[in-house]
This record gives C-alpha cells, structure tokens and sequence, in this order.
C-alpha cells in the first residue's frame, strides 16, 4: 500500500484548536501586506486606464508627462515586447494594451514619480488618441453574428458555425441516452437563468513593490496566492531567466481566486527597469473593481425529468458564459460540475465561452461551478415542488456514491454526499416550522479539489524545535494547519514548530494556493517531509546504538527499537537526536516534492430560510446552515471559517452583488457603496456541521474545503426566495428591484 | 503645494509631521509615520479597514484631512495592546479564529473597542450594526461577532 493512502489512526494533535502562529502580528498591525512595503529610493507608479468599453488606440503621446518634475519613467504597450505564448501574451496585453484597449479600465499607459501628487500629474497629461469602437457586454449578445468582435482569431477548431467569432470555445461532457431518459419521465422541466458578473470583493486591492537593477536581478514583493506562478509569468513577460527574478509573498488580505494571476506586476517591473530605482504600485478600489478578475456572467438553459417517485432520468444543461475580453478558462470546470452531485444515467452538459469587452475574467472560489450548480439545483426544486416530493429525500435517492459514473467521466471512490444529506435531514434545521411569507431552500454543491506540484524542506533544529519551509501564501490559517500536520507525525509539540512561507529562491516549484489545493497537498508533502526527517533521525540513532537502521522504530516523537531483538537501549527524542546530530552527520532535515494527485472531492449541503418583504423586494436570510465533508478537520476553527466565508460570499452573490454596465460599456458600481458584499447587519450566525468521509488519496483523510461553500448558496436562496414569494426566481441577484418585479410589485 | 505642520498626538505618544492640505490622516499614518496597521481598502469610507479614533470618536482615516490632527489624540491599532500585553480583543480573535486573511482585523478591533466603550453589553444586533461599516470578505462574520462577545464578557468581568 502506497503511503499516500488514507490509515485511520487516532490523532493527538490534528482536530485541535491551536492558536495560528501569525495571530499576534495580524492583531496588532505588524503584519506586513502587499501596501506595507517600502525600499529605498521607491518610486510611487500609476497606471493609466482606458474610458471606453472598446477603442482602437490610435497614437499615445508621452513627452509632456515625461518632462514633469519628479516624473522618472513612463510606459505603455510597445515597451513590452510581444509574447510568442497566446496564453502569456493574453496575460501582458490585460497587464497593459496593446493597440486595441478591449474594456473600461483596460491600462493603456504607467507611470513613475516621485510622490503620488507628481505620478497624478503624470497621468493627466499623457495624450492618447482613440478610435471609440462599438461594443458588447452581455453574453448572450456578443454571440450572435453580427456582434461586434472583441478580439478576432481566437476561435477553436470545434465551435461550429454560426456563431460570432466572440464565441472561442465549445465543450460537452456526459452519457447515456438522452432522449430514452426524457421518455422515462413522468415530468420534464425546462428553464432558462442568468447569473451577473460577481467580484473577489478581497478587502486589500493588489500591491507590489519591484526593484530591478542594472546588472539584470530583479526583486519582487507582491500579494499573490502564488509566487512561483507570478514568477513564471513576469519573467516570460519581461524576458528574463526565472533564477534572476525573485518574488516574495507578502502577507495576503484575501484572493478566493482573483489573486491567482498578475495585473500590476509586469508594469511595476518595467517601471523599474526603466526608471533604475524600486516602483510601487497600489491599486485603488475603482481599479480594483475595473481591471481585476470578477467572475464570469452566466446565461444558462437546463432541461431534467423526473419519474413520480422522484428518480432523475435524465438532465442536460446548456452554459453560455461570458469571461471578459480573452479566452475564459472557467466553462469546463461549470459543465463538469454541473451534475456532480447525480447518479444519472443520462447526462450532458454543453459549454459556451464567449468573449465579451469586460475585464478578464478571473478564478473565483470553485470557479465556474456556482452558476451551473445554480440552474440545475433549482430545476430539480421545482420538479419536487411539482411533484409533492420532498427534496431533501429527493436527492438523496438520486445522490452519487462510491462507484457512481460522474457526469464528467471519472468514477466516484469514498465521496461524503449522502452523509452530508443525511446530516442535513437529521438536523433540527430542517425539520423547524416557518412563519407564513417565509421560506425553506436547500442545494447541494461541489468542487473537484485540486492537488498539484509541491514542495516542502523540513529542517530539524539542534534545540529539539522543527522549522518547515514551505510555498503557499497563507490565505486562512494554513501555516497553522500545516504545523499541526507534522507535530502530528514527528510527535513533537504543535508550539515547537514554525511555519514559514518561502519566497521563489528558497524553495522548489509551489503550484498557486488554489482549488482547494494547500491543506491536502502542502499536507501531504508535510507529513512525507516528517516521514523523511524521521527515518533520516532513526538512522541516526541506529549508529549511535550500533544497531540496523531498519531495526528503530519512531514512537510518540522518539526512536525506539523495533522490538526484543532490537536491543535494549532506552528511547531517543527528536531534541536528544538532534543535539548530537553534528557527531552523527550533520544537519538533519526532511524534503518531499510531489505533483500531488487524490484531491478526493467535496460535496457540501446548504439549508437556508429567509423572509422576503414584500413592499421593498428585499430578502432577510433568518437562518442559515452549512454541512460540508472535510475529510479530515486538520484545524476546525479554521474549516468552519471557510464554511462559513463560502456561504456568506454565495449570499451575497444571491441577493446583491452584480457587475452593472450601461449602454455605453462602462462599469457603473465601482465602489463598495454600489457594489453590495454582505455587511454584518445582513446575516445571522452561520451554522456549520462537519463530515469526516476520509480522503482515501490522503495519509490523514484530508479533502480541500476551500471552495465548495460558495457553490450551493445560490440555488439555496433562490428555491427559499421562490417559496417565500410563490414566484420562481430565474436571475441573479434577486435584489430588490428584481425580486419586486418578479412578485408583481412596483 | 505649501505642506502644513501638524502637532499630535498618538497612541499617547507626541508626533510632529509634514503634510499637504489635501493629504488624508491615512496616508500620514501609513506613508509619513509608518504606522501601516490601518489598511487601505477603499479610500472612499466604505470598508472600515482604515478605522481609527480622533478624539475618542470612530473615523475612516481616509475621510479626515491629516492636517484635522492637529492637537487631537490619536488611537490606531498599533496602541490597542498595553506593551507586550494583547487587549481582550486582540486575545479573543486569535483564540476564537475570528481572522482568516486578517487584513479588515485592525479596523474590525479598533471599531469594536470603540463600541464597548460606549456599551460594554450589546447585543448581537447592536454588535452587527455598529460593525456594518467593516467589511470581512473571510469569515462571514460568524467568529468575529462571538470573538467580540466573549471579549465583552470578559471585560465586564461576566
């Protein structure tokens, strides 16, 4: 059996809370953020961005900017030269435009003073001529023939025709028969939804600080959710080698996706190989909003039957989305995870991607799935409404298990679904009366999890501490998870372990902190380092005791012999072994590298009520819960967190968040007075109940719970707000407006 | 620009800057006394990552001039806890998790404190209305509401 693999064990230390090891600096301010860097001699860099939806630049005059006081450097689009890589060019041309500037808020220049007020000046005066050109921002639109072209050329060989050459992409998953599946039905029901354009919404707006010399090194501080990935893309953007660009994670105040790639970076880095002297550049709010990654909006068609007793025999779902002005990578991940949570016997998805002049969109919290899982998860309500079925039940009997043929190809192994209903159903939440004009909504959701390339060194101190070195900016408490993990295995104190995040020279590749990836991977990697550090530590004892390596056994943090014939010698701890260690070899540290594969997926269950006030449209959430499979709970704490911050962000996607353009193609709600995230007078507590179905690709059982929590607060609503109102609800947000509209309201 | 000469006081301590007329106490705090534990998340006052008190009173120190400063007391998250010492506030978010990213937590601290003192027992809904000026996009609040409460508690000795 591969070491990999899950062995239930008894833990002493994981599944406790332990206080996080950066708690103290983070409540007191000492916590450094991508803004809170400064270097000697540092430059303030602004960027300059464009007004219109969709223009044809057609001249940039530069040389009064450049001849103010205190104006050191000033860049636009021809100083990058052009990526040979489509995907890498995509990256540089929304870092900065080039020739065409494709939404409002694209950068079309940069510049670098000395002090803000100079860089403000900068800006203003730099001349740029443009050719307003006609635009498209809706989806649905930008597809048909006709619509204005956003970027030609893009098209892959499987779109068929008809389409504007907007549309880029066409997927299909699924099996089965459907037409023999739909004939099986005693009820089909076929719906149409739309889903806006959501943002991050991460309180701390993008920061760096770059300093590049003339001797060709270059550093970079920056918040990211992935320094490695940042240093592939900056050094393929500025042409560098990668060993000469180093990039540190600075703390991060939030990302959930959207701090997955660059936007102000590469300009920062140029700034500074122009100017000779660190650049740095904050994004304000508006930029923020403008330029940075927000979901894609959705246009969606589902079509399911349902026998009497409530089997699902067959569903299909069309996805239309739009993911800004370059190809959108997130449309797979919604056909695929669609109908995740069925065992069906005929299934198909089929995926749009549509390009459209908004900004690039950018991955969000189990990307692309919210708004699939949405539309089907209220056809399948409906149907049960329509059927006197009861939903919960309802699902459960259509529920993928072990063995299941996922609707995206794999085959299900140990998956926590229908505990997770079970839970649910169990639960006091379901079962407690409403009031009149209130309702009950409930949805399943799900994400893949991701795994992927790791690296971690473990270094074994001579006092008897560890500390480990690892490559996963910390979002949410991971250093703490991590600590647990190898205090767990080496059998040390959780407090006599530090944690640290490297920066790109320290440590081998670290895929981004995404899908769900850190806990489970950085785990995984963690708990094989200790293993290594272990037998290395085992090793050394057995030379001290003249004994066979193979003859010592790790005990409860102590090298013991293995067994009577070992030999009598008394136990030897980590701090005993490591105090000798330079008589017996030197240092001793643990290393592992994987591309971590076993993610092992997570389902999760939401149960919601609301009170919808028929007057104003506006919807009170009364109560709310969340059932999710962890796995393994490595730290609670910090997974009901995750829980918890899914849920809220899905309910403010549910109700009031939207990206709203006009008709001239510019954004409207820029600010977080327009653009609504749930404030604490909104919401109730939010209830958590954790499942434990172990990750059998996981020593400890680990699944990612990162991303799940947001998929299923859509639909939850949505069927609680149609309950409330007898109105069945078709688009997000249902903010007031819509949802007064919808019940006949004025 | 002429800059003016603004006498303060923070944290307890005397500090004399330099600042433009049109410069806000957040950029003083964070780009002239390097005090960067108020966070700039918006700039427009809608966030609460940049709270502090002037004069006792909860403010965005994006929406007041540096040059307001002149004679007040200043209190920022960098004087929440008394030497190495944290405040029950502080305490209580770590131990209760009330922080993932932690980037809103010396906003959310500062204007929580300055709740309690005002009311050191409110209620739930008086806590989540008085925070609604704090956005948290990690934690959905859940922790942060209870951190704050057993830190209430704690403090009135309950």
């Amino acid at each position: 059996m591969s070491l990999d693999e899950y062995t239930r064990r008894e833990f002493k230390q994981v599944g406790t809370r332990v206080r996080r090891p950066d708690g103290v600096d983070k409540v007191t301010g000492r916590a450094m953020y991508g803004a809170d860097a400064t270097a000697p001699g540092m430059l303030t860099g602004r960027i300059l961005r464009c007004p219109h939806a969709h223009a044809r630049i057609k001249s940039i005059d530069v040389s009064a900017a450049l001849a103010l006081k205190g104006v050191k450097a000033v860049i636009t689009g021809d100083d990058f030269a052009v990526p040979e890589d489509d995907f890498i060019r995509d990256v540089q041309e929304n870092c900065m435009a080039r020739g065409k500037a494709l939404y409002d808020g694209h950068a079309v220049a940069a510049v670098a003073a000395t002090d803000a007020a100079a860089a403000k000046a900068a800006l203003k005066a730099i001349k740029i001529d443009y050719e307003v050109l006609p635009h498209v921002t809706d989806v649905d639109e930008a597809m048909k023939p006709g619509a204005p072209v956003v970027q030609a050329g893009r098209v892959q060989e499987n779109v068929p025709k008809g389409y504007s050459e907007n549309v880029t992409a066409h997927f299909e998953f699924g099996h089965g028969d459907m037409e023999a599946g739909f004939a099986k039905a005693d009820k089909i029901i076929e719906r149409s939804f739309k889903t806006a354009a959501t943002h991050q919404g991460y309180i701390e707006p993008h920061a760096c600080l770059a300093s590049v010399t003339s001797d060709g090194k270059a550093d970079l501080w920056c918040c990211t959710q992935g320094q490695f990935y940042v240093r592939t893309l900056c050094s393929s953007i500025m042409g560098m080698e990668a060993s000469q660009l180093r990039v540190t994670a600075s703390e991060i105040g939030g990302g959930f996706g959207g701090k997955t790639t660059v936007f102000i970076e590469p300009v920062a880095l140029m700034l500074s190989k122009k100017a000779g002297r660190p650049v740095k550049i904050v994004m304000s709010r508006d930029e923020v909003f403008r330029a940075t990654g927000p979901t894609v909006s959705s246009s969606s068609d589902v079509k399911i039957g349902m026998t009497k007793d409530g089997r699902i025999t067959a569903g299909e779902a069309t996805l239309r989305y739009q993911g800004g002005a370059f190809p959108c990578g997130t449309t797979e991940f919604g056909c695929s995870a669609a109908f995740a949570a069925y065992d069906l016997e005929a299934v198909r998805t089929y995926g749009w991607s549509v390009l459209t002049n908004r900004p690039k969109e950018a991955a969000y919290r189990a990307p692309g799935a919210p708004m699939a899982v949405y539309a089907v998860e209220s056809v399948v309500d409906e149907l049960c409404l329509e059927l006197g079925l009861d939903p919960l039940e309802t699902r459960l009997k259509n529920a993928a298990r072990k063995g299941t043929k996922s609707s995206y190809g794999p085959t299900f192994p140990d998956i926590g679904l229908v505990a997770t209903l079970e839970a649910a159903k169990a639960h006091p939440h379901y079962k407690a009366p409403l009031k009149p004009g209130q309702g009950r909504g409930l949805s399943c959701g799900f994400w893949f999890n991701f795994g992927g390339n790791t690296c971690v060194s473990l270094n074994v101190n001579t006092d008897g501490t560890v500390g480990i070195t690892e490559g996963n900016p910390d979002i949410g408490g991971s250093r703490a998870s991590i600590s647990l993990m190898a205090a767990e295995e080496l059998g040390i104190p959780y407090e006599r372990i530090r944690t640290i995040v490297a920066d790109t020279s320290s440590l081998g590749y670290n895929d981004v902190t995404d899908g769900s990836r850190v806990t489970f991977a950085v785990g995984l990697a963690t708990i094989k380092a200790a293993r290594d550090a272990i037998k290395k530590m085992s090793a050394r004892a057995a030379k001290i005791w003249g004994i066979d390596p193979e003859a010592v056994e790790w005990k409860d943090g102590a090298a013991v012999p293995a067994g009577p014939n070992a030999g009598k010698f008394p136990p030897m701890s980590l701090a005993e072994i490591a105090a000798v260690s330079a008589e017996t070899g030197g240092p001793i540290a643990g290393h592992y590298e994987v591309n971590a594969d076993g993610a092992g997926v997570s389902f999760g269950v939401h149960l919601c009520d609301v009170e919808v006030d028929r007057e104003t449209g506006a919807t009170k959430v009364l109560r709310y819960t969340v059932f999710q499979d962890a796995g393994k709970a490595v730290h609670p704490d910090y997974v009901e967190g995750q829980m918890q911050g899914g849920a809220v962000q899905g309910i403010g996607w549910a109700l009031n968040e939207e990206y709203i353009y006009g008709p001239d193609g510019r954004l409207q709600n820029p600010t977080f007075l327009d653009y609504r995230v749930p404030v604490a007078s909104d919401l109730p507590m939010i209830e958590t109940v954790i499942l434990e179905i172990p990750n059998p690709g996981h020593p400890y059982g680990v699944r990612g719970v990162g991303e799940t929590g947001i998929v299923p607060p859509l639909a939850a609503l949505s069927n609680a707000v149609s309950h409330a109102t007898g109105v069945r609800m078709t688009e997000l947000p249902m903010s007031p407006p819509r949802v007064l509209k919808a019940i006949g309201g004025t | 620009m002429t800059k003016l000469h603004v006498s303060t006081t923070i944290n307890g301590d005397p500090f004399e800057f330099l600042c433009a007329p049109d410069e806000t106490l957040l950029d003083v705090l964070r780009n002239r006394l390097g005090l960067t534990g108020a966070k700039e998340g918006c700039g427009t006052g809608d966030c609460g990552a940049c709270s502090v008190t002037v004069n006792g009173r909860l403010v965005c120190s994006c929406l007041v001039l540096g040059a307001e400063a002149e004679g007040a007391e200043v209190t920022t998250i960098e004087g929440m806890a008394d030497g190495d010492e944290l405040h029950p506030l502080q305490r209580h978010f770590i131990d209760g998790a009330a922080l993932q990213c932690g980037v809103c937590t010396p906003g959310i601290l500062v204007a929580a404190k300055a709740l309690l003192e005002k009311n050191p027992d409110p209620s739930d809904e008086e806590l989540r209305y008085w925070l609604a000026g704090n956005l948290c996009r990690c934690t959905g609040y859940d922790k942060i509401i209870r951190a704050v409460q057993a830190a209430a508690a704690e403090m009135r000795g309950a």
